[in-house]
């Protein structure tokens, strides 16, 4: 008989949990004090505000391809994860979250910091339960892993109440394999396949489109294979970006209110469009009404209530792309499309005269944001991972940065949660030491989570921060230049020393305002040791293209 | 807009209704009436909702209910594809039963199913024009208290929970 306490951490020990991110209290004292005998087999990262437990379990989930573990106590302790949760529901990222809770017989009374964290978070969560009794504690454990990581993944909450955590209980682990109401996967079917195959060899002008799904089923080699095969053209997601190799002959670029020119535009000129791993979200689609209504949409998706969510399609091939798309390689033509992938390279020059050149290689004024990815990229490995915040800067390194190798694109796509990027960046690290993490932020975001510059201190974790400063929240702001009539309502800051506040936390730092010093600062960065801090101070008013409007067809995409 | 019968079969889980509904809240789509009990499986019990949605909600709803993990099946239905009874009791004065009551209930083929000295309760089931037409009767008789079920409902076309639950998982 041992206590639940231990139970929980024992539990976690045997699905392979590396870390726990997270933060002690009250309700969950008895947890904490059972890790205090497992700090050798397991490491526990105290953050300095739950909020920063699950982004760093985020980041960790992420690039691992492991489920992030967050450990919370009640109250205001499990609210103050809400936000990541709501975050992993809509991007899909595995996270078990434990929360201690009141004693049993506490529930409902208004406790001190009780609060119905079930209920809470039922709506950001993919499973939740409250464990009360010690011997539930192991098989709802169990239960959350393989909730949390198969199917298309998602955040699982248990909440334990502290009775359940003191009382002694038989330990005996069971893994779950399986939960009779919940069959995340099928068997494709082959006939869709072939009317997809069908659609592809009759094509003249097919297109792929693919995310975040082809990372999560570990398909990027069976998508190159396709790509490869078919000579079609390509275009990532936000979250894709990283699952093809931007080198790779098919890539043609990224799609969504801030991608290329040519992949959106495009959308509207293929005759067969084929998603891949992705859900057809609004920055990606524009105007529904006036997206592809040319094209016949082939999609390949493992959550059956996206099929035909937002985009109608003429064949859907459900299951996981991992096996639907080896299939779909099996059953297409060989074939090559160089006079319509010489269309997208086209539109790639337009683009590059009316923005990349303005972006990257300004000679006077001040810096752009683009500028400092792009000696970024100089200096950073294929496998660097690039965690990035909400905004300007977010939408700029994703367009500049050069994804190579999968698992390297770390940020908040769905919900677009400022603050995200630091304590993402954290959990990204403590996955691989050895990896560069570059964590690009602006100045509005990082003050959301600056305190976790304090964990970064503790865990010694050699993350590089970047933050582009222009002393605006830019992104609204640029929308308040276009939309709202240079209304500038609210969005310029006046910020603190930055400098002074990442050397408080003893992390090295250098501030650049200046072109000619970018680089050797950059070099600095990326070759010191430990932690480090560069701040740039960016154009102030400079703004994001091309971009497609709120309301606008992906085919009204401006390049200014 | 369809008016739709949606049948449910979920696991007994303490939350799993609020995680139905909440799917509703979230979309601004009212619940017109909704009835939960045990299934004829044990332990699986079943929730029947009656919605007034497009097609595309329809099938975008039973879409999100199923991907509940404790939910096993989501079925939906227009009227014509189900049988369905509402209950509904009323409560009138034993005083009003003379004169006129009675031949309302023998009219109407309802029950008297409880007498008291003060009151006695009638019980009717039908669609629910039936025991609306039934309540408007009623009011005149000074009616003092009236409850309606939400409905309860068999689908004519075939399916089998159980079967489904027998088939063999597809393991990845």
């Amino acid at each position: 008989m041992i206590r639940g306490a231990d139970i929980v951490v024992k539990s976690l020990i045997e699905e392979n949990a590396e870390f726990i991110f997270g933060y002690p209290g009250g309700a969950i004292m008895p947890v904490y004090d059972a890790l205090y005998d497992y700090s050798d087999r397991i490491k526990h990262v105290l953050t300095r505000h739950e909020q920063g437990a699950i982004h760093a379990a985020q980041g960790y989930a992420r690039v691992s391809g492991k489920v992030g573990v967050v450990l919370a106590t009640s109250g205001p302790g499990a609210t103050n994860l809400i936000t990541g949760l709501a975050d992993a529901q809509i991007d899909s990222t595995p996270l078990v979250c434990i929360t201690g809770q009141v004693a049993a017989h506490l529930l409902g009374t208004d406790a001190f910091q009780e609060t119905d964290v079930v209920g809470l978070s039922m709506p950001g969560t993919k499973w939740n339960i409250q464990v009360r009794r010690v011997e539930d504690i192991a098989p709802a454990i169990a239960k959350a892993f393989l909730i949390a990581r198969s199917g298309r993944p998602g955040p699982v909450l248990v909440d334990i109440t502290k009775n359940a955590q003191v009382e002694f209980g038989e330990y005996n682990y069971v893994p779950c394999l399986g939960v009779r109401s919940y069959r995340p996967y099928v068997k494709i079917d082959q006939s869709a396949v072939n009317a997809a195959a069908a659609l592809i060899d009759a094509a003249e002008k097919p297109y792929v489109l693919f995310g975040q799904g082809v990372i999560l089923a570990q398909a990027e080699s069976e998508l190159k294979a396709f790509l490869d095969k078919t000579g079609i053209p390509a275009a990532s997601t936000l979250l894709g970006s990283g699952a093809l190799s931007e080198e790779h002959p098919s890539y043609v670029g990224k799609l969504g209110m801030h991608g290329n020119y040519a992949p959106n535009l495009l959308t509207n000129q293929c005759d067969v469009l084929i998603a891949v791993g992705m859900r057809f979200d609004d920055r990606v689609t524009g105007d529904l009404k006036r997206y592809a209504k040319q094209a016949k949409v082939i999609h390949l998706e493992l959550d059956p209530s996206e099929i035909n969510k937002n985009v109608a399609c003429t064949v859907a091939i459900q299951g996981d792309c991992k096996d639907s798309l080896a299939l779909l390689t099996a059953a297409v033509k060989e074939n090559s499309h160089e006079s319509w992938m010489d269309r997208f390279r086209e539109l790639e020059k337009e683009e590059k005269e009316a923005v990349v050149i303005h972006d990257l290689h300004a000679t006077q004024g001040g810096l752009h944001m683009g500028e400092v990815i792009h000696i970024i990229n100089k200096f950073k490995e294929d496998d660097a991972i690039l965690v990035t915040d909400v905004g300007q800067h977010q939408m700029i390194a994703w367009r500049y940065f050069d994804y190579k190798t999968s698992r390297t694109q770390v940020t908040s796509g769905g919900l677009g949660t400022m603050g995200f990027a630091l304590p993402a960046a954290l959990g990204a690290q403590l996955h691989d030491y050895s990896k560069q993490v570059i964590c690009v932020v602006g100045d509005g975001g990082i003050q959301m989570t600056i305190q976790e510059l304090g964990t970064i201190m503790q865990t010694k974790a050699p993350v590089k921060v970047v933050l582009l400063n222009n002393n605006y929240l830019g992104m609204v702001r640029q929308w308040q230049q276009l939309f709202f009539d240079k209304r500038y309502s609210f969005t310029e800051l006046e910020n603190p020393d930055f400098i002074k506040i990442a050397e408080a936390y003893k992390i090295q730092a250098r501030k650049v305002t200046e072109r000619e010093d970018l680089e050797a600062a950059v070099a600095e960065m990326m070759l010191h040791q430990g932690p480090f801090f560069l701040e740039v101070v960016v154009e102030k008013e400079d703004n994001v293209f091309p971009m497609i409007a709120t309301g606008c067809s992906v085919e009204e995409v401006r390049l200014s | 807009m369809n008016r739709y019968t949606i049948l449910i079969y979920t696991e007994n889980f303490i939350g799993i209704l609020n995680r139905i509904t909440i799917i509703f809240t979230r979309r601004g789509i009212n619940i017109d009436a909704l009835t939960a009990s045990e299934s004829r499986l044990e332990g699986i019990h079943k929730i029947t909702m009656e919605v007034s949605v497009t097609e595309q909600q329809m099938v975008h709803l039973a879409g999100q209910i199923e991907k509940i993990v404790d939910v096993i099946k989501a079925y939906y239905f227009k009227d014509d594809e189900v049988v369905y009874q509402e209950i509904a009791l009323y409560k009138v004065p034993t005083e009003s039963l003379d004169p006129g009551l009675e031949k309302v209930i023998r009219q109407f083929n309802a029950h008297i199913i409880a007498a008291e000295k003060e009151f006695v309760v009638v019980e009717f089931t039908g669609h629910k024009q039936d025991t609306q037409a039934l309540l408007e009767i009623l009011k005149p008789f000074n009616l003092l208290e009236f409850s309606r079920s939400g409905r309860v409902a068999i689908a004519k076309p075939k399916f089998s929970v159980q079967e489904y639950l027998n088939n063999q998982t597809y393991n990845h």
